[in-house]
């Protein structure tokens, strides 16, 4: 199971890259959040254009016997949606962080950040 | 083998083993094999056997024979059914009745205040392992193990093992039974038999495709055949006429207890009914979603769903009210998923083209 170093990640499972600009972030699930629910069968995310508030939820992951909510790690406006999902959600399993990745955001607040988790940290809270 | 385990009736149970979807798709192209162990066995044995087992259940005992398998309920007086259930008729004093796990305590708190005559019921639920084999190949691959004439059993037909004649079992009956809506077996044996035999047939169908399957894979493949699961889709609250259970339900038989609440029902006409369908806008249908018509009212209930590997769209049970602007295969009815009113179709069972 792998967690770049060079991502953020939450409590709740989600990682995050930030670009250059250091004002966008791309937001999928982990690898080990993927291993948990099995064959990802369906994802459901909030369109372009939606703003979301840390916290709130902005779409939904499900397996074959799940149904699970994703939540905004941090603000944002919603820029681009990972459409191929549609069709192949299987991607989530196969390359969570690469074309399995669910959102682009627009941050409002890079500051947010800084409440995150560094890969060692999640590492240690999923005891992988 | 690494399965994932999950607690369910108080057994611990492998939900999956390589993932619902190949195991899914092994079953239906292939074979699978699953641990169904924790289904309850009661023995009932005496000259009065066939005449309390009558009693209790929808179906026509009478009209087994030796080495016949049948699909039956038991319901209470007010026609709710309290479990489903296979009955294998032994010798004409001698069934076995399979029940859900979750229901082991009370079916058997149940028939014990029922036996008439000359019945002795054993809950032998401990003492027996249960294997299911199931898909187009999973005949062939049991065949390859033993001399006993599997290819002769006929659907619902079973035969019992000669003591040594099966992996050296004192007892065996190979049943051609299953949830799958698959060709296959179910093997019962006894406990300390059981992981020889599993891994006997997990090495001959390696090469055929065959995978160990879990509850995951058990429940997909059964909402495709458009089977029912009990604690979802009948429950003690639903009767077998409104759960599409009429074919199992033989009124003229004589009496069992719920006929004449059965008997109103039918008479009557449900007043819903439980059909399947399938998602025509994306989205997976799961219990306890609503089922709205076309103005957005609640008419019914989702009891079970889930993503089809096989037709890669979202599939249900439910239940909706019995007019054939609903029932009928191919009436548009929608389904309540996160506040969005999605488009389903109703369709005849099985869901899948096998």
């Amino acid at each position: 199971m792998t967690f770049p170093d060079d991502l953020y990640y939450t409590k709740d499972h989600e990682w995050l890259r930030i670009d250059e600009s250091g004002e966008m972030a791309t937001i999928g699930i982990t690898d080990f959040a993927q291993s948990e629910l099995g064959d990802v069968v369906f994802v459901d995310l909030e369109g372009e254009g939606t703003d979301v508030t840390a916290e709130s939820v902005f779409g939904t992951v499900e397996a074959v016997k799940t149904v699970s909510e994703l939540f905004a790690p941090v603000s944002g406006s919603i820029i681009s949606v990972n459409d191929t999902l549609e069709s192949n959600p299987e991607l989530v399993n196969t390359d969570p962080y690469g074309e399995g990745w669910m959102i682009k955001l627009q941050l409002d607040d890079a500051e947010e950040l800084n409440s995150l988790l560094k890969a060692a940290e999640y590492r240690e809270m999923v005891g992988a | 083998m690494r399965a994932r385990m999950m607690p369910f009736a108080g057994f611990d149970m492998p939900v999956q083993y390589s993932g619902i979807i190949d195991e899914h798709m092994a079953v239906r192209n292939a074979a699978g094999i699953f641990d169904v162990s924790h289904m309850g066995e009661f023995r009932f044995t005496g000259s009065d056997a066939a005449k309390t087992l009558q009693g209790l259940v929808t179906n026509n005992v009478d009209a087994m024979y030796n080495g016949r398998a049948m699909y039956t309920v038991m319901c209470l007086p007010n026609g709710g059914i309290i479990d489903d259930l296979i009955l294998y008729r032994e010798s004409e004093d001698n069934f076995l009745m399979v029940v859900n796990a979750a229901n082991i305590e009370k079916d058997y708190a149940w028939i014990e205040e029922h036996l008439t005559g000359d019945t002795t019921l054993r809950n032998e639920s401990e003492n027996v392992a249960l294997m299911a084999i199931q898909g187009p190949k999973a005949i062939e691959i049991v065949q390859r193990l033993t001399d006993l004439p599997l290819a002769d059993l006929k659907f619902y037909h079973f035969l019992n093992a000669p003591a040594g004649e099966f992996f050296g079992c004192e007892w065996a009956i190979i049943a051609a039974t299953g949830y799958t809506g698959e060709r296959g077996l179910e093997v019962y044996c006894p406990p300390e038999k059981a992981a020889d035999i599993w891994d006997a047939v997990i090495e001959a169908g390696r090469a055929d495709g065959l995978l160990p399957a879990g509850l995951g894979a058990r429940d997909t493949l059964r909402l495709e055949a458009g089977f029912c699961l009990y604690g979802n889709d009948i429950t003690d609250q639903t009767n077998p006429i409104e759960a599409g259970l009429g074919w199992i339900t033989k009124l003229d038989k004589g009496d069992f207890i719920g006929r004449e609440a059965i008997a109103c029902v039918k008479e009557d006409g449900p007043e819903r009914k439980l059909v399947a369908f399938k998602m025509i806008d994306r989205g997976i249908p799961r219990q306890g979603y609503d089922i709205l018509d076309s103005d957005g009212a609640q008419i019914g209930i989702v009891t079970s769903g889930t993503q089809s590997p096989i037709l890669q769209c979202g599939i249900g049970l439910g239940y909706v009210p019995n007019d054939p602007a609903f029932t009928a295969a191919g009436s548009a009815i929608h389904i309540s998923i996160r506040s969005r009113q999605l488009t389903a179709e109703v369709a005849k069972a099985p869901l899948h083209k096998s």
